[in-house]
């Protein structure tokens, strides 16, 4: 099969917008053709006129969202972090507790998060610990494989120049994962607003901390669709926005130095 | 064994002669090591040697003879199922540190990837803590040995493969070590680069008055470099000859072209071959 040469950065970029627009076109048209009623299908200039007009009421619960999201994320960094670094320390850890992380993965969010507000007091508390759970498994199960993944030449040579546990650790083992954990980061920057949205729907938090979820669930019951697909949106480009913000960061922290974000003809 | 503790920390400048001295205690001795691995492969049945300060020795063979293996334990990078091994007349290798006293090579050049040539080099005094002027005096002096001044700033992954084995070789030279280890080095390198390389390093072996085990298998890369030659034979990987190789240094492409060199290789071709015959 032939090399695929990569395309231009105008085509890269230019084409999915192009895809929007055509989108978004068509479903303008045939929201006017068939008259549908907002409270079905509402169109594109309706969502877009009520992103507008309700920017007070969305701006602060996007805010709210987005605030459990981004702790949420951090939580599961550092705990996950913490607990790949005491997996790589010790094979009995790791046996003993990662298929207690893998518990973790496969336990729907919606099943533990009315325990998780049940037992925490604090509803914002709550929130940001489910989706921490949400987040958690991707950053320890990444920054595992890792610090696991030390190239065992380099490994030997450790050993022969006799460095300590905190030398390997730091100086080569640490190093060897960034590209692991960046792509840990980049999985778990997703399922931390999802893991947000999903816990607020269950918890049904309303009133001066109401996050996007909340607006959806009353927007639906309401039929105010309209806003519905304002929020949706909103959740939709936060999220995008964290992905991006992310892969950034990654990008910074290896570009310089690292063999993943090399040109592949190098090697 | 009184005798081999003072020759320890002795370190013999070679003379333009660089015949072994059979007289001095040799640096390591392996008697009846075997090395068996967990998943009961023999990779070594009972081998014994010693390596004798200023020595050139290579272990010359077929892949799964046991090269590696035997280089491992003579890093002290493995300890032997069986037979023992003593270092400077010492039961375990010496401390690493300042002053580490094997150098290792390995296949491949083994670089941190994220860090610079310089970085790189300066790897193993860091490890031993080593004061910081005076290790990236040794990282200069090691990089100008090897011919890589120019690109300490550089980056691994901007160097070619013959140079990032500089680098790697480098690495094991800022220690400063008596005993040198090679994995098969050259390997993965064309020929050009891997004929300067032997050549380098038998100018190396000589200016720093070097031990140094070799670990090939290219016949014509053994006769060219080394004093003795160990050839070793597979299943279960074993030492079957005990060849010196006479010719004086430095050897040169004059070497390559002799009869003498020339006999020399097919001899050890021979051996090698009944070798196999003989294990089907």
């Amino acid at each position: 099969m032939a090399e695929r040469a990569p395309l231009p950065r105008a085509v890269r970029i230019g084409a999915p917008v192009v895809v929007a627009l055509v989108m978004l076109g068509l479903w303008q048209a045939v929201v006017t053709a068939w008259a549908l009623p907002p409270w079905l299908v509402p169109s594109p200039r309706a969502v877009l006129d009520t992103l507008v007009a309700d920017r007070a009421l969305l701006w602060s619960s996007l805010v709210v969202t987005v605030t459990i999201a981004l702790a949420a994320f951090a939580l599961a960094i550092v705990a996950g972090v913490v607990i790949a670094l005491a997996f790589a320390q010790s094979r009995w850890i790791e046996a003993s507790f990662f298929p207690y992380a893998i518990l973790l993965q496969v336990t729907p969010i919606v099943a533990i998060a009315p325990l998780i507000i049940i037992w925490v007091r604090d509803t914002r508390v709550a929130l940001v610990l489910c989706a921490a759970v949400v987040a958690l498994f991707p950053v320890i199960a990444n920054t595992t494989l890792g610090l696991r993944s030390v190239d065992p030449g380099l490994r030997d040579l450790f050993r022969l120049a006799r460095a300590t546990r905190w030398q390997t650790l730091w100086r080569l083992k640490v190093p060897s994962a960034l590209p692991y954990f960046f792509g840990g980061l980049r999985i778990a920057s997703g399922l931390a607003l999802i893991g947000a949205v999903v816990a607020e729907f269950v918890a049904g938090t309303g009133g001066q901390g109401a996050g996007l979820a909340y607006q959806i669930l009353m927007a639906g019951i309401q039929l105010n669709v309209p806003r519905l697909f304002a929020a949706l949106l909103l959740i939709a480009a936060a999220g995008v926005a964290l992905f991006v913000i992310v892969d950034a960061i990654s990008r910074i922290a290896l570009a310089q130095w690292h063999e993943s974000e090399l040109d592949p003809t190098m090697r | 064994m009184d005798h081999l503790a003072g020759a320890r920390h002795r370190r013999t400048a070679l003379s333009t002669d660089i015949a072994p001295d059979a007289a001095r205690a040799p640096i390591v001795v392996a008697r009846d090591v075997a090395k068996t691995y967990a998943s009961g492969t023999h990779a070594l049945a009972p081998v014994s040697l010693a390596i004798r300060p200023g020595e050139f020795v290579t272990l010359l063979g077929p892949s799964g003879c046991g090269k590696t293996t035997l280089l491992h334990l003579i890093a002290g990078l493995d300890a032997p199922t069986q037979g023992t091994l003593r270092w400077w007349g010492e039961g375990a290798p010496p401390h690493a540190g300042d002053a580490q006293r094997i150098g290792y090579v390995f296949q491949s050049p083994t670089l941190l990837p994220w860090a610079r040539v310089r970085a790189n080099v300066r790897l193993p005094l860091a490890l031993a803590n080593v004061e910081r002027a005076r290790a990236d005096a040794a990282v200069d002096a090691a990089l100008a040995r090897v011919g890589l001044d120019a690109f300490a700033r550089a980056f691994p992954r901007e160097l070619s493969g013959g140079m990032r084995m500089r680098v790697s070789i480098a690495r094991a030279l800022v220690t400063r070590p008596h005993l040198l280890l090679l994995d098969e080095p050259f390997g993965a390198l064309d020929e050009f680069s891997r004929h300067r390389l032997d050549d380098e390093l038998a100018a190396w072996w000589r200016s720093e008055a070097l031990t140094v085990v070799f670990v090939t298998h290219s016949i014509a890369e053994a006769v060219y470099l080394s004093t003795r030659i160990l050839v070793m034979a597979a299943r279960p990987g074993r030492i079957i000859a005990d060849v010196p190789v006479g010719a004086r240094y430095p050897r040169g492409n004059a070497f390559r072209a002799s009869l003498a060199f020339a006999e020399q290789c097919v001899a050890l071709s021979d051996l090698v071959a009944q070798a196999s015959q003989a294990d089907g």
